[in-house]
């Protein structure tokens, strides 16, 4: 008796700030958070804004069925999550039953390397085979965005997935590689001791880059998390501007045209590539098998261990004898040149390169593109890549043009709550973001200690 | 030779005259405009434990970071072997064969004990067998957890394999930085037992500790700085039974 009381030695009422309001508890928030979604989804999908009459827009979606139709649906689907647990139950038994049935063939695909190699090589047919049967639409984007950028967030992987620094300038390098193109051809205003073509260019492009990324990453490596961030925003706003303004050397915002498009001349192998799409995704395939083979070695040696390293505590790493500064512009310098081969394919298949295919969107965007596929893991960001440059042009048709990245915008912000990781996270990555979640360890880029410069 | 080494000799008569692999020579180290060492003497003969004791802020880690190159004094020398290794960076003087413990352990989070092991023999671009077998046959703790995630560890566990890391790098030079901070008595006696047994294997150690009492059962020799100089040395056993080291840092009563 005497226990409870003394016990109790406070005088506010606990049980009373452990009680919500019944519009506090997390349903009926969910509920309302349902409703404003619906307005917006309304507000989005209905008319165009008119600049004579402002409020046209919200009448125009408020007033037709719409606005109750989008209610209606999210609504809806806000009353299956909080009441439809039975549907939920046999959905999840199903999958479950799924996932089981399936288990065999993925302990099969896990242990037997060949089955995995068959795969691989399945996924390769398909990559080779159904390109050739889209329309003409399709596979200019699957050149000209969803290659190219599968490239660049393969490169980006590995400054920002296994180095662990922030990048947010990568397209700069892309730039760059891009510009050496059209430089090394000779159509730039500054002419070249000697010219090569588009696909010779390739080397003198990677190595522009290899030396680009080295200089931007000496003095800046000893930055961390988001103070890098920045220095890489300001270099890629840097290589923008000299390419926009230096007209006598990029020939400025007009632009460089008549790149000459690739072509092979080796022995008996003689191809010239055209306009034609198609061609050009066959090369970028071939690039994006050699980059992933490599990039495979890569992240299971020595040097992938160092990067992890280095990621996890910087430090230690340093007082493990590892140097820190030389394996970090070895992470720079090889995203970098990656970046950079993708700038040649760009340029040599369109011919005509302005600054403003090379704008600062691109660089979030590519950085998007890595984070929701998977930071770390190959497979992930060319699957982030490949989506999220789908889903824009799968719209195209359907919503309005401006709208389309709205979509994009709203896809990005439900993964990352509900699916921080990425949709196809590394094992380590994944780990990583637990651990830091649960206050365990802090081993990540994006979240550095605010420390400024390495003392 | 310097001051420095005439006075070593006068104090550290109970020890035998190995050579000494260490030397600290007047070293003053600055953070900006504010100086953190004041030119501190301390030598570190073969196959001592020294223990370098202070209170917060007394400059004890900022010592350790010139030793393993993070931070370059401003004026005076590290020595090793005789030789100057100020200006060394940091990477590199692992390849000395100094190995430390940092403070607050430092274990890499998300990689498994065993990785975290391997990491620590980074420098001999392999896992030499005999070294693992070693470290954990020192840490049967370890051992159990191998597959776990180091940073999932207790912080007793953490300061083992951080100080386990450290000797896989096979050094002649042990440098640890507070093993006991945070952890249970326990657990603390247990960690100095097992330093007590990486020394008698042969491994030379400097032991910077905040407790005192154990730091002093164990070292041969100790050092006391505040604010930034060396206020204090004799040996460990001389400096147990000193009044004001019982007194500031062991918790008695002014003497
Ligand atoms: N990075 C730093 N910048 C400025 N002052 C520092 C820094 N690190 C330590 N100091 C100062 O140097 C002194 C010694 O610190 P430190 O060597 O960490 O002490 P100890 O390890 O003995 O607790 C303290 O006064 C501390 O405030
Ligand atoms: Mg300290």
């Amino acid at each position: 008796m005497s226990d409870t009381t003394a016990a109790k030695s406070f005088s506010v009422d606990v049980a009373k700030l452990r009680r919500k309001a019944w519009y506090q508890q997390p349903r009926w928030t969910r509920l309302l958070g349902m409703v404003v979604l619906g307005f917006i989804l309304a507000l989005m999908t209905g008319e165009d804004g008119n600049p004579a009459e402002r409020l046209s827009a919200f009448t125009g979606a408020f007033e037709s069925a719409r606005l109750w139709i989008c209610l209606a649906i999210l609504v809806g689907v806000w009353a299956l999550v909080e009441f439809g647990a039975p549907v939920r139950n046999v959905a999840r038994q199903g999958r479950q039953s799924v996932g089981k049935s399936l288990e065999p063939t993925r302990a099969m695909f896990r242990s037997n390397g060949w089955l995995r190699l068959g795969g691989l090589v399945l996924v390769l047919v398909l990559a080779i085979v159904i390109p050739a049967n889209t329309s003409l639409f399709w596979q200019e984007v699957l050149v000209t965005q969803m290659g190219i950028f599968m490239i660049i967030a393969v490169g980006l992987n590995v400054v920002v997935g296994w180095a662990g620094l922030l990048d947010l300038g990568f397209i700069a390098f892309y730039a760059i590689g891009a510009y050496s193109c059209a430089f090394w051809t000779g159509h730039m205003p500054v002419k070249p001791p000697f010219t090569v073509g588009a696909l010779e260019s390739i080397p003198f492009a990677i190595v522009t880059c290899l030396i680009a990324g080295v200089l931007l990453g000496a003095p800046t490596l000893r930055l961390r998390g988001d103070y890098l961030a920045i220095v890489t925003l300001g270099f890629h706003e840097i290589v923008y501007l000299v390419a926009k303004n230096s007209d006598g050397f990029t020939n400025g915002s007009r632009g460089v045209i008549g790149i000459p498009h690739p072509s092979i001349h080796i022995g008996p192998i003689n191809y010239d590539w055209t306009l034609d799409p198609l061609p050009y995704w066959y090369l970028l395939l071939f690039f994006l098998v050699v980059l992933i083979f490599l990039y495979n070695r890569l992240e299971h040696s020595r040097i992938g261990r160092t990067w992890t390293a280095i990621r996890e505590d910087e430090v230690a790493a340093s007082a493990t004898g590892i140097n820190t500064v030389r394996y970090k512009l070895l992470a720079f310098a090889i995203g970098a040149s990656t970046s950079g081969l993708a700038g040649v394919v760009y340029s040599s298949k369109v011919g005509f390169i302005n600054p403003e295919n090379f704008t600062i969107v691109l660089s979030v965007l590519a950085l998007a593109y890595v984070v929701f596929g998977g930071m770390g893991s190959i497979a992930g960001v060319l699957f982030g890549a490949a989506l999220l440059v789908w889903l824009p042009n799968a719209l195209r048709d359907i919503v309005p043009e401006q709208d389309r990245f709205i979509y994009l915008g709203a896809l990005l912000v439900i993964m990352m709550i509900f699916r921080p990781q990425g949709v196809i996270p590394s094992r380590r990555r994944q780990r990583e973001l637990h651990m830091a979640e649960a206050g365990l360890g802090d081993a990540d880029a994006m979240t550095e200690p605010t420390g400024g410069v390495k003392s | 030779m310097t001051e420095a080494a005439n006075f070593e000799k006068e104090t550290a008569g109970s020890v035998t005259e190995a050579p000494a692999m260490l030397e600290l020579v007047d070293l003053q180290v600055f953070y900006g405009a504010i100086q953190a060492l004041k030119g501190i003497n301390v030598t570190v003969r073969q196959g001592e434990v020294v223990a370098l004791l202070g209170a917060n802020g007394a400059g004890k880690t900022t010592t350790l970071r010139t030793i393993s190159g993070l931070l370059q004094p401003r004026h005076g020398e590290v020595r090793l072997g005789g030789e100057r290794i100020d200006g060394v960076p940091s990477h590199k003087v692992v390849e000395l064969g100094i190995g430390q413990s940092p403070e607050g352990r430092r274990v890499f989070p998300v990689m498994t004990v065993l990785e975290n092991l391997e990491m620590g023999a980074y420098r001999f671009k392999g896992v030499p067998k005999d070294d693992l077998e070693r470290v954990l046959d020192l840490f049967p703790r370890l051992a159990e957890r191998r597959t776990q995630l180091a940073g999932t560890l207790s912080g007793g566990e953490q300061q083992m394999l951080a100080i386990g890391r450290a000797l896989m790098g096979r050094p002649n030079l042990l440098l640890l930085d507070e093993p006991s901070m945070g952890l249970a008595p326990l657990i603390v006696q247990q960690i100095f037992e097992i330093i007590k047994e990486i020394n008698d294997q042969g491994t030379t150690v400097l032991l910077v500790e905040q407790n005192a009492s154990q730091a002093l059962q164990l070292a041969d020799r100790g050092y006391v700085l505040e604010t930034g100089a060396i206020v204090m040395e004799d040996d460990a056993s001389a400096l147990l039974s000193d009044p004001r080291v019982r007194a500031a840092y062991l918790g008695e009563g002014a003497a």
